[in-house]
């Protein structure tokens, strides 16, 4: 009995075996045009729902970006937004209405037609606390956008037009509008589904979902229908394997075709790899040190200039980022339009901080609090480590910093409040414009508690600056209005600004036509398989 | 007999709400917003009320307690403030995966764990013995995450035997229904695809086999000991004085009363394994409910850690129940006492 109950288990792995290949099999693809394929992409995480107005993870919105599209969105690689359900679209002269032409014939994947009523339900269930579908909410980005305090109404002139009527000036709206969270919803299968429209999602996109199989992997097939072209994959399939080198050793076998963010110490390896290509890009964020400016002894410029010499960013990236991270010297990221590259950072120079210590009336040093996240963040990789980092390089000037950690809420709320002295926190951005960074994170009216400015530091001419570029339509003029303001940024040091995350795709060799979004986004629009 | 079963079912009511009152208590006193924890930098102070009054936080702590109860009564897990998801849906998802995986590992751990362990107790002091119980100890001392990513290395990159991870080969796009993939893709092996079967079954080798060391090595070692012991027992010395063959001593006289020990641990073992194995499952890429059970809890998402944890220790203390009956039908002594 046993042994005939072995002999079975034996045969059956045996069998299996012979089914194994099927593994490696990788494309389906007939002939050795572009068209057809299928592509695997293996991610550390699942979406947690594919209703692009409730979610605010980025593994939710990669296949979003797939199965939805916007009036605008981002041209590929960069953070421009372009046309796209909107075939143009006009400003009026005092900045605060928007008009719409939408592009005709484009079909939701449920056959409805997309139509200036979809585009004003897509916003209105977001912002109408009477909507029949505003309590499907929480509607995380709308808020985190405070689009709320921009947008007044959004109304269908015609079938084909839609105005948005702004309270405000809002030069960045049309970022905004590019985000995940501003793509158009069937209203049809939004109503249907109700609260389980994040499990049925239908948008206009080349692609629609097929199959949902939670904590494993999401199926998207071709959308035959697609207004768009140049979309040549059959299938994309979103894979979930939460291990970075276990992804690394599945694309080595070939079962994926593409991993995400492979751990840095693979990378080595995957650039030995002959049929492999490693992508990389600079992520839109920032890791940054605040200094408490509303206590002593932060107040004082010279104390914080002497903290920007004290601290070398060469070891902290060395220990702490790894291949992944590049030295900080602004507060916005380098592939941001508006970066102004003419900033000489401060250099690492002990003896130079210990001097303006000293000129600021501290010879002897001081002892501090130096605050560490309990959590991984993309912008930074281990906030404690770098607060030990830190901790001994400021000792070597004479200040004693102690390292003090909460709970990630509770150390949001603390900080938010102004409860520490020197904090470590970042940013990522959402929308691609400098106004979501700098405004965000170091204006006067970001530094009213809650704060999202948790240096507390309030320059006028600083706010000034980025108040004007928030209200001037012209790009070119805004960037350099914001070049301005990272001087006045460099001069009064309110942050040692720490690092930029870089992020890492890679992918076989024979999948093609793939861009890095500056956006930390992933988008297959156009990729294909070569034989 | 019956009035035993009858008891020992009695008793699952008190426990159970014991283990209900403690996940929501120790939920509640853990410090931290859950409303601040899911938002995260962005959040401002309005989204922050609305999700507390949504989430039913802005309430004394008596009534948030007074209403939980009254869902867990009607089995209604909630939604996940993370996901939006139905928990009880979740668990249906994730737990099935959890389950066949541990299956699978503890098949493989009693069965070569109790042959180890007869074979060291019947060669005490040779080799075999040596050898084997140096096995377990690295059994139960090696980290499972290095081990597993280890196994895939060897078997799975370099002998190309076995797949590196998941439950099925993704590109199949074969949609399970149960969530117990065994069961979903066997009807399919007389459809002529037997290719699904034999692809979950493939895929379940390395994972499982991970996850046994450790049950595994405390198997062969509770066996080796308390079949040794047994084997100094008086009726042993009779049963062999007796004239009856070494092999029938051991496996029909001694080694039914030595495996008592053995079924607890199995038991227990079982249990611990049930509650999820999060390395393994992150590794090997297993959707179980163990990896979905630790996201909830750094997400603080109240609704799916109650639902998880009070469906994982139900599903414990069930175990134990049927370990207690298996004693009974073992060892009729515990059945009168």
């Amino acid at each position: 009995m046993k042994k005939a109950l072995m002999l079975l288990l034996v045969l059956l792995m045996g069998g299996s075996f012979l089914f194994a290949s099927g593994d490696k099999e990788s494309n389906d693809k007939a002939s050795s045009s572009k068209e057809g394929g299928v592509l695997v992409f293996a991610r550390s995480n699942d979406a947690v729902g594919l209703d692009p107005g409730t979610e605010d993870d980025g593994e939710s919105f990669y296949p979003i970006r797939h199965i939805y599209e916007g009036l605008v969105a981002f041209k590929p690689g960069t953070t421009e937004p372009e046309p796209r359900l909107a075939e143009s679209w006009e400003v009026s002269a005092d900045g605060l209405t928007y008009t719409f032409h939408l592009r005709s014939g484009v079909k939701f994947t449920d056959g409805t037609p997309m139509n200036a009523d979809a585009v004003v339900y897509s916003f209105e269930r977001q912002f109408k606390e009477d909507h029949p579908a505003y309590d499907q909410g929480p509607w995380k980005y709308w808020g985190y956008m405070s689009m709320s305090d921009i947008v007044d109404s959004v109304v269908a002139l015609d079938d084909m037009t839609v105005q948005m009527n702004l309270q405000k000036v809002e030069a960045p709206l049309l970022n905004n509008l590019s985000m995940e969270f501003a793509v158009i919803v069937s209203p049809t299968a939004s109503a249907k589904y109700g609260d389980d429209f994040k499990n049925n999602p239908v948008g206009t996109g080349p692609y629609k979902m097929v199959s949902w199989t939670k904590g494993d992997s999401i199926v998207l097939e071709k959308n035959a229908d697609y207004w768009g072209e140049n979309i040549f994959l059959d299938r994309i399939i979103f894979k979930v394997i939460p291990d970075a080198t276990a992804r690394w050793l599945a694309l080595q076998k070939g079962e994926v075709d593409i991993i995400d963010l492979p751990s840095p110490e693979d990378l080595d390896a995957i650039r030995a790899d002959a049929n492999v290509d490693l992508v990389s890009g600079a992520g839109l964020n920032v890791g940054y040190l605040a200094m408490n400016t509303a206590k002593k002894p932060f107040d004082n410029k010279l104390v914080r200039q002497a903290i920007n010499y004290a601290i070398n960013k060469d070891d902290i990236i060395k220990g702490v980022y790894g291949d992944s991270g590049q030295a900080a010297k602004n507060p916005i990221p380098p592939t941001m339009w508006g970066y102004n590259d003419d900033i000489v950072p401060y250099e690492y120079n002990p003896a130079k901080a210990r001097e303006l210590l000293a000129k600021a009336g501290y010879p002897n040093g001081f002892s501090t609090t130096l605050w560490a996240m309990p959590v991984v963040r993309p912008y930074n990789p281990n906030a404690k480590k770098m607060a030990e980092v830190m901790q001994e390089q400021l000792k070597a000037v004479g200040i004693t910093a102690e390292i003090v950690s909460y709970e990630w809420g509770t150390y949001l709320d603390k900080t938010d409040n102004g409860e520490h002295d020197m904090a470590l926190l970042g940013w990522g951005g959402d929308n691609g414009d400098p106004d979501n960074f700098l405004w965000v994170l170091l204006s006067e009216p970001a530094a009213i508690p809650p704060a999202g400015n948790i240096a507390f530091w309030k320059n006028a001419e600083f706010t000034a600056l980025c108040k004007e570029a928030k209200e001037t339509a012209d790009l070119a003029t805004r960037a350099e209005l914001y070049k301005k303001a990272q001087v006045i940024f460099h001069e009064e040091c309110p942050w040692v600004p720490v690092a930029h995350s870089t992020d890492y795709v890679a992918m076989k060799k024979n999948v093609k036509g793939f861009v890095m979004s500056p956006l930390a986004r992933r988008e297959f629009y156009h990729c294909y398989l070569e034989d | 007999m019956f009035r035993f079963i009858l008891k020992r079912l009695a008793l699952l009511f008190p426990t159970v709400f014991g283990v209900v009152t403690l996940v929501f208590f120790m939920i509640a006193l853990t410090p931290g917003d859950p409303a601040r924890v899911m938002l995260g930098e962005r959040a401002s102070e309005k989204q922050l009320t609305e999700l507390r009054q949504q989430l039913g936080l802005d309430k004394p702590l008596a009534q948030q307690y007074g209403l939980y109860l009254k869902r867990i009564v009607k089995l209604d897990f909630g939604r996940s403030i993370r996901s939006g998801q139905k928990v009880a849906d979740d668990i249906r998802t994730y737990f099935p995966a959890t389950i066949e995986l541990t299956i699978f590992a503890m098949i493989i751990a009693s069965l070569l764990g109790i042959w180890i362990g007869v074979l060291s107790a019947t060669h005490k002091n040779t080799w075999i013995d040596v050898g084997s119980m140096m096995g377990a100890l690295v059994g139960v001392s090696m980290p499972i995450f290095w081990l597993a990513l280890v196994m895939i290395m060897i078997f799975s990159v370099g002998l190309d035997l076995f797949p590196t991870g998941s439950r099925m080969n993704v590109r199949f796009f074969f949609q399970p229904h149960t969530n117990f993939y065994l069961i979903d893709t066997f009807p399919y092996l007389f459809k002529g695809h037997p290719e699904y079967f034999l692809s979950a079954l493939h895929h379940l080798v390395l994972p499982s086999v991970c996850l046994a060391t450790i049950p595994l090595a405390i198997i062969a070692r509770t066996t080796r000991s308390s079949l040794l012991e047994v084997l100094k027992q008086d009726y042993i010395k009779t049963v062999r004085s007796a004239g009856v063959k070494e092999r029938r001593v051991i496996f029909r006289y001694a080694l039914r009363n030595a495996l008592l020990p053995v079924i607890t641990v199995i038991g227990l073992q079982f249990g611990y394994l049930l509650s999820g194995a999060v390395l393994t499952e992150t590794i090997f890429a297993w959707p179980g409910i163990g990896k979905w059970l630790y996201t909830a809890i750094q997400a603080r998402d109240y609704p799916a850690v109650q639902g998880g944890i009070i469906v994982i220790s139900t599903s414990f203390i069930l175990i134990n129940l049927l370990v207690d009956l298996l004693y009974s039908l073992i060892n009729p002594k515990i059945r009168l006492s």
